[in-house]
């Protein structure tokens, strides 16, 4: 063997051990909020905030049945089709087995307990920004929600986005734990970022993505195309939306605009976990609206 | 010259056969599109009294108890119009223009009704709340802007 092949063949196998290493899934967190007393009743809120039931109750459920959070909901992208996982407290089927470091751990690493890698289908960069506290809370709501029996079904995603460890590289290029809106705010306007950047990952839909499904920061809230490939997501920062504070919060409480149409789309199924917020809770989220860097 | 009178009264035939086709879709079409217009300009009187009591909730324009009655007691009855006539078959979206009436008000005309039911009692309760006091009407808007966006979501389809 010659002293280049040899070299190359010394690269190559560090740069796949590299690789390797950094596409490994973060450790889990050892402990989660010891000395919170978790409250499901808090952790409804969280649950609603979050808009859990939108994508994990089964496709089209009504009333009772979107707490029965069977999974099967169809999320089409670029990359292939995405299938919401049923998070029921099934022991076989849901997450009925887990522990609270393992949830927090998928919830905000988006790694499951077998250590792998979610796809990002599943808002986990957003969720990163939730408190060790709500994490308890909304554990303990959704750990007392129906049980449901019904199989995952596979994702359909085409090489080479079927190699999960793959989404490593994507985490470290695509989240961070920072937020976005970092000018001085009111504790309102820092509730309603927690609320809109965290908790109700608003951005997944009303920020534009790169070529590879990272969120386009510069552009933050700015309008997108909508993902089923018809029509756009609005652009919600002053560039483009001039509704008043008052006019956000009748908009999140009963889905009425300005002009007293009603909330269409994707976003009528938001306004049906928004309305049920406490009213604190609309009026920080309309204030953080108000304060977005407008994007022309 | 008895073919060519033959030939000519086959056409005469053919074309008033079309003419009376074409007269008879434009019949058709015109009372599809007044049924189309008469049901946007209910939604158009359901926007405007909700507005005045939405933009009172707001506080962009003052509470006045007489003036909200009056505009959630014509929700109420807008709420309970007959609708019998301006449904008709062929107004749906894609086979008629400018509506965006989904094909479920049809398929499914028992859940479209419903609707509208909830839409009554929502507007019921809100007649009461809206001269009682500010509070009062603020809370009721709610469930009526619910019961708006729940029909909109089953029975409207995209924007056009």
């Amino acid at each position: 063997m010659s002293a280049l092949l040899r070299a190359g063949v010394i690269v190559v196998c560090l740069g796949a051990a590299i690789g390797w290493g950094v596409t490994r899934p973060a450790p889990m967190p050892t402990s989660i909020a010891p000395e919170h007393q978790a409250s499901a009743a808090a952790g409804e809120i969280i649950f609603l905030a979050a808009g859990c039931s939108s994508c994990h109750a089964a496709p089209g459920a009504k009333g009772e049945d979107k707490l029965v959070l069977t999974g099967g909901a169809a999320f089409p992208s670029d990359f292939g089709t995405f299938y919401a996982p049923n998070i029921s407290p099934d022991r076989v089927h849901g997450i009925g087995g887990w522990t609270l470091e393992e949830f927090a751990h998928a919830v905000r690493n988006g790694v499951s307990p077998q250590g792998q890698h979610y796809y990002p289908a599943f808002p986990y960069a957003a969720y990163s920004h939730v408190t060790d506290a709500d994490i308890a809370d909304l554990f303990a709501y959704i750990r007392a929600l129906p049980e449901s029996d019904v199989p995952d079904q596979a994702h359909k995603v085409s090489f080479p986005f079927s190699i999960r460890r793959g989404l490593g590289v994507w985490k470290i290029l695509f989240t961070q734990s920072d937020y976005v809106v970092t000018a001085d705010l009111s504790e309102e306007q820092q509730r309603g970022r927690y609320l809109a950047e965290g908790l109700g990952h608003c951005a997944e839909c009303h920020t534009p993505r790169n070529a590879l499904g990272g969120l386009d920061r510069s552009r933050w809230m700015g309008g997108a195309p909508n993902p089923s490939g018809k029509g756009r997501i609005p652009n919600i920062t002053p560039g483009a939306l001039d509704w008043s504070q008052a006019d956000l919060k009748v908009y999140f409480s009963s889905g009425l605009t300005p002009e007293y149409d009603s909330a269409g789309g994707e976003m009528a199924v938001v306004i049906e976990n928004l309305s049920q917020l406490p009213e604190p809770d609309l009026a920080a989220l309309a204030a953080y609206i108000k304060v977005l860097p407008a994007v022309k | 010259m008895r073919r060519y009178l033959g030939m000519t009264m086959v056409s005469a035939i053919t074309i008033a056969a079309l003419a009376g086709a074409a007269i008879g879709d434009s019949h058709a079409d015109k009372a599809a599109q007044a049924a189309i217009k008469a049901r946007q300009a209910q939604m158009q009187l359901q926007a405007y009294n909700l507005g005045i009591l939405g933009e009172m909730a707001k506080g962009t324009i003052a509470y006045d108890a007489t003036v909200a009655a009056a505009a959630a007691t014509n929700l109420n009855l807008l709420a309970n119009f007959d609708q019998t006539m301006t449904w008709p078959d062929g107004t749906m979206q894609g086979f008629a223009e400018e509506t965006r009436a989904a094909p479920e008000i049809w398929s499914d005309a028992a859940g479209f009704a419903d609707e509208w039911a909830k839409l009554a009692v929502a507007t019921e309760a809100m007649k009461a709340a809206a001269g009682t006091d500010l509070a009062a009407l603020q809370a009721s808007i709610g469930a009526v802007g619910a019961s708006c966006g729940s029909c909109h979501k089953a029975y409207r389809g995209p924007e056009n």
